[in-house]
């Protein structure tokens, strides 16, 4: 790596940095301020010329018992959806970085993630098919089962969380793998010649080092569920109003910009206080 | 139960734990894949086989003119972001400057912060300056988004770069831009495809940011699909969902080979 240490040098680097750079503050960091200063607003500045600055739209936040408690639905239903994605996925992550090793291992890995990389609506859509009345599941449970059986799991809170969990499953099993490859396995063996069984150095060893991992994933799983709209749209019918439909609502439905842009705000302020209470665990996952 | 036995139940019930999850990943994606060659409308078993709803989904203008449409910002998305993340990455990695850890900690916001408020805020943003809803707005987001894609990818390859070759190349006489052509480029090819590849991957399933920034009937193909689902479910949208599905796991397939995570090293 090179100090700056002549104009030319400076100037090759602001070609190389900028366009990206330029690119990332029109599409994201300008859009974010824009959104900050509507949310103090009474009406938009191109559609009313008598607008005016006003606190009003956080004030609907706090006066309207509604919308903070569709914010607590929401901060229930991310950690529903992240126990479960940490239950089903660690055991998945210690499998796959302490059992199975060499080619077998790379092969699985793959197929776990591959379907965190395709299309999160097309997923969602194919629950949809799975779950809904007389639909797959309870046609072939029908079959095994010797009884009747209604599961009428479609447009429930249920059906909102099987497929949250679906979506996001493959972080916590990515990040938790990440963290449980990097052990060094000296570790592992002389814990094993002086006598820890199995259980005890999973919890005494592999469960303490890879920590950070697994709580990286958690984050990672926990915030896009907290601002989710599609899925408990899709999944979960009428029951599927959470306070990311309510934002969407606003903004495609309702048209009252500055109410969305305030709970947007609101929104993005309880993502960056998770952010802010897990950053020292999540530098240390980094390294 | 003797301790040998014993210690092969675990890893046994660890192995089947993964099996199961496997299932639970794939099944419902089967499933969906399987009715869309099912002939019933109402998704009816007996199953029976029929092409008919790929048929009719290739005579249908708006599910062509969508799939086209997406397939056309993915790929200038890809374009964009794959050159302008690429010289960022090589600016990152080259020199030392004050600065540079803020600029690394710029790429974090467009992948951490939740898509339905960049998205809306990007609305509100572009409506704002005049830029309004449609497709270029659509692909401005989308390289926004695909760019932080890129630039980590690259950079994990150019960690690996031998910096010494610069030099040797430098001392035989080469100047700056032939050395990255020669000899930096070709190192990094590979993180190149991988981060195109992500590139190409963000942009055709981006749901969230496109349904705020298209214009309606002027949609992507996962927003027709979104607002075909809210109508009710009609096996032709198994049909262009198993297509998008068969296709994004192909990419992603091969920019998981490319990028070699999991193991490997």
């Amino acid at each position: 790596m090179a100090e700056l240490a002549t104009p030319a040098d400076k100037r090759r680097l602001a070609t190389l940095l900028s366009p990206a750079y330029l690119w990332l503050t029109l599409a994201v960091f300008l859009p974010l301020s824009a959104m900050l200063f509507f949310s103090f607003v009474t009406d938009l500045p191109q559609d009313a010329p008598d607008w005016a600055f006003t606190l009003e739209n956080y004030g609907k936040f706090l006066e309207n018992p509604v919308y903070g408690k569709l914010l607590w639905k929401s901060l229930k239903l991310a950690a529903t959806v992240t126990l479960f994605c940490i239950l089903i996925g660690y055991p998945c992550a210690l499998v796959l970085a302490r059992v199975i090793k060499g080619r077998a291992r790379e092969v699985l890995f793959l197929l776990v993630i591959l379907p965190f990389w395709s299309n999160s609506l097309v997923r969602i859509f194919s629950w949809a098919i799975v779950l809904r009345g007389n639909g797959i599941l309870e046609r072939t449970l029908e079959a095994i089962l010797p009884w009747d059986i209604r599961l009428n799991l479609m447009f429930t809170t249920n059906a909102v969380v099987i497929g949250l969990v679906h979506s996001y499953l493959p972080y916590v099993i990515l990040t938790s793998y990440l963290a449980l490859q990097a052990i060094d396995d000296d570790i592992i063996d002389a814990a094993r010649s002086m006598g820890a069984g199995k259980l005890t150095i999973l919890r005494r060893l592999l469960l303490p080092l890879s920590l950070p991992g697994l709580l990286a994933g958690a984050v990672l799983v926990f915030v896009p569920v907290v601002g989710s709209f599609m899925e408990p749209r899709i999944l979960g019918g009428r029951v599927g109003t959470y306070f990311g439909t309510v934002i969407e609502d606003q903004f495609v439905a309702v048209y009252n910009w500055p109410l969305g842009a305030a709970l947007s705000f609101v929104l993005l302020a309880v993502v960056l206080l998770i952010f802010a209470l897990t950053s020292p665990i999540l530098r240390k996952a980094q390294t | 139960m003797t301790p040998r036995k014993k210690a092969l139940i675990l890893p046994a019930l660890g192995r089947a734990w993964l099996a199961l999850v496997l299932v639970f990943l794939y099944a419902p994606i089967l499933v969906m894949a399987a009715m869309s060659f099912n002939a019933s409308p109402f998704y009816q078993l007996p199953f029976e086989f029929s092409t008919r709803w790929y048929q009719d989904m290739a005579g249908n203008a708006q599910i062509l003119a969508a799939s086209l449409r997406s397939v056309g910002i993915a790929v200038a998305t890809t374009v964009i972001a794959t050159a302008l993340g690429t010289a960022a990455s090589v600016g990152l990695f080259r020199y030392d400057f004050p600065g540079k850890r803020f600029l690394q900690v710029m790429l974090f916001p467009p992948i951490a912060i939740p898509w339905l408020i960049i998205g809306t805020a990007m609305l509100v943003f572009f409506f704002a300056i005049g830029i309004g809803r449609g497709t270029p707005a659509v692909l401005i987001g989308h390289v926004a988004l695909a760019l932080p894609y890129v630039i980590v990818t690259v950079t994990a390859r150019l960690s690996s770069f031998d910096v010494t070759l610069e030099e040797a190349a430098r001392s035989l006489g080469a100047d700056g831009w032939t050395v990255l052509r020669r000899v930096t480029i070709p190192w990094i090819a590979p993180g190149i495809v991988a981060g195109a590849l992500f590139a190409f991957a963000v942009s055709f399933d981006q749901f969230v940011v496109s349904y705020f920034l298209a214009k309606p009937g002027d949609s992507t193909l996962p927003v027709l699909i979104y607002t075909a689902i809210r109508k009710g479910f009609t096996p032709e949208i198994n049909a262009i969902s198993t297509i998008i599905i068969a296709l994004s796991m192909g990419i992603m397939f091969l920019a998981a080979r490319k990028a070699r995570f999991g193991g490997g090293r």
